[in-house]
């Protein structure tokens, strides 16, 4: 991969003038962030997978420049006027360089059309508030006028508490948006990434036709913490990992950063119906 | 939604949420088996996800309210020690909501009303309940909720914790006891995650705006049903007339709309809720 190669070089020259370093969660190497993020944002010593930027994502997965993101600028209205929480939210979107927990919009994948959302883990871990619970619906929607498939790449902490029980009823609200996409027989994808947990898992993150996951992702209604303290025991190797969702039959496949973009379009093309569907390079792992 | 805050804030004042949330979790507070007793007759239960086991915090029933055969989805705590031991203490596991899901279906089958009673801390967090997929299961259980072609009341009568009692919540009417709660999260968990202290459970109560009135005052619940003074499950009966006032009140309208209309009703309800 040349491009990769590339990549690391130009990296490491910004890295000299003090820009952002990331630390590796699992062979402790420091890095800039930069470099990362162009390798996918995969460690390059140890493969180990950094929670990825939405846009760097979506460039990941899109075709070049076909990304059209809609109702950027949504914010929440604070609906219990929170202790906190407005300050809170100003500091994360300079600190994230995103609005929202959500990014939503239309793209092509091998020129397949989609409309697709994903989640942001760096802004308030990805929490489901009002505006993400709308965007989700937004996109579901629009998908079903346009007549398109819907990708959702997940990643969340959960229902965010601050905007209380107008997160969890974000919950129903995404589940009805999506029961209505189903009806007209259009697909819907989930990808899970590192973390998705309560309220999401517990609605539209597991109510896909095809669910596949990212290696190593942390995926589980209740958080691994809450879990010891309820059960006051050691939890097993590998809890709630993705390849221990995948060992109980709860996800479709695993996926690798890098076959992403792939799978994706053989799923996808897979469900065209309105034409031919086009031949397109099939990934490494086909069945 | 137009919320008057100082509305808001008023009732709050005469709120005080946190003892709604303590007496909500009253050992003597009336649960699910005790309004089935008061409010159904002929009750023929009906037990186990016909999958893995039988979950006894969430009962499944099907029985008389007034003129019309219903289907009962009930969580229960238990009273004594012994009961709610053996109800996990009002949380259930993935079979409990995958019997629950069992007794959907036929409600949609024989187009017989729900009536759900939710009284729960929350789903279980647990080893084998993620292993047996509880996110899942409530994910698919709102989704059947979703598109269920039958009438639909939830009746909060004690706690409504996260994501366990809103599997049961997405529904056609939303009634709430006086003295229960909904929230996204336990007062004691907002705390301890969000002030790093959970001894300022009550603190968190105040913000989390989670008593019936609050869900009042954000169109989110349809009724409030009074709770008299002394009220436990040996002095419940106003309340119970109350409820079934209520109840045939909704389904001498609700049974009267066509299926799919009462379905996309309740889809416009919902994706009104913008809280934005």
């Amino acid at each position: 991969m040349n491009l990769f190669k590339e990549d690391i070089k130009a990296g490491a020259a910004k890295a000299l003038d003090n820009i952002e370093r990331l630390c590796c969660g699992d062979c402790g190497k420091e890095m800039a962030a930069d470099i990362i993020h162009a390798n996918y944002s995969i460690c390059p010593f140890c493969g180990f997978l950094f929670r990825q930027p939405v846009y760097n994502r979506i460039d990941m997965i899109a075709d070049s420049g076909s990304f059209i993101e809609i109702e950027r600028d949504a914010e929440s209205k604070d609906p219990l006027s929170f202790p906190g929480y407005k300050t809170k939210i100003a500091s994360e979107k300079t600190k994230s360089n995103v609005q929202e927990g959500a990014v939503i919009g239309k793209a092509t994948i091998k020129g397949l059309r989609t409309a697709m959302a994903v989640m942001d883990s760096y802004f308030m871990m990805g929490s489901m508030g009002t505006v993400v619970g709308e965007k989700i619906v937004i996109i579901t929607e629009f998908a079903i006028i346009n007549n398109l498939p819907l990708i959702i790449f997940c990643a969340s902490g959960g229902a965010r508490m601050q905007e209380g029980i107008h997160s969890l009823l974000q919950m129903s609200r995404t589940t009805i948006a999506l029961a209505r996409h189903s009806k007209h027989k259009l697909l819907h994808i989930n990808v899970l990434t590192h973390p998705t947990t309560g309220g999401v898992t517990a609605s539209f993150a597991m109510q896909g036709d095809i669910t596949i996951a990212e290696p190593k992702a942390l995926i589980g209604f209740a958080g691994p913490r809450v879990i010891q303290q309820t059960v006051k025991d050691e939890l097993p190797e590998g809890f709630q990992t993705a390849e221990y969702l995948y060992e109980h039959g709860l996800i479709d496949r695993i996926v690798d950063r890098m076959d992403m973009r792939d799978t994706l379009a053989d799923i996808l093309s897979l469900h065209c119906k309105t034409d031919m569907p086009r031949l397109i390079n099939s990934s490494k792992r086909n069945v | 939604m137009a919320v008057n805050k100082e509305e808001v804030n008023i009732a709050n004042i005469k709120d005080k949420p946190w003892e709604r949330v303590r007496n909500a979790r009253k050992e003597n507070r009336p649960q699910a088996r005790d309004y089935i007793a008061k409010l159904f007759h002929g009750v023929f239960e009906t037990r186990g996800d016909r999958c893995f086991g039988d979950d006894p915090s969430i009962i499944t029933a099907i029985a008389w309210f007034e003129k019309w055969p219903v289907t009962i989805i009930g969580q229960q705590k238990g009273h004594t020690l012994k009961e709610r031991m053996m109800c996990n203490f009002g949380m259930p596991h993935p079979e409990g909501y995958r019997k629950s899901m069992r007794a959907l279906n036929q409600a949609e089958k024989f187009s017989r009303p729900v009536i759900c009673l939710v009284d729960t801390p929350g789903a279980f967090p647990g080893i084998e309940a993620e292993a047996r997929g509880q996110g899942f299961i409530i994910a698919k259980h709102l989704r059947l909720m979703a598109t269920l072609r039958t009438p639909v009341i939830t009746i909060i009568i004690g706690e409504g914790g996260s994501g366990g009692a809103l599997a049961l919540s997405l529904s056609d009417r939303l009634i709430m006891m006086e003295n229960s709660y909904f929230s996204v999260i336990s007062p004691e968990g907002c705390a301890s995650i969000l002030f790093k202290d959970s001894s300022l459970a009550q603190t968190a109560a105040e913000s989390l705006k989670l008593t019936a009135n609050d869900l009042k005052q954000f169109n989110i619940v349809d009724n409030v049903i009074k709770e008299p003074e002394g009220f436990d499950r040996f002095n419940m009966d106003e309340s119970v007339n109350d409820i079934r006032r209520e109840c045939v009140l909704i389904l001498n309208r609700l049974t009267k709309i066509p299926a799919s209309r009462l379905v996309e009703m309740r889809h416009e309800k919902f994706l009104g809720m913008r809280g934005l």
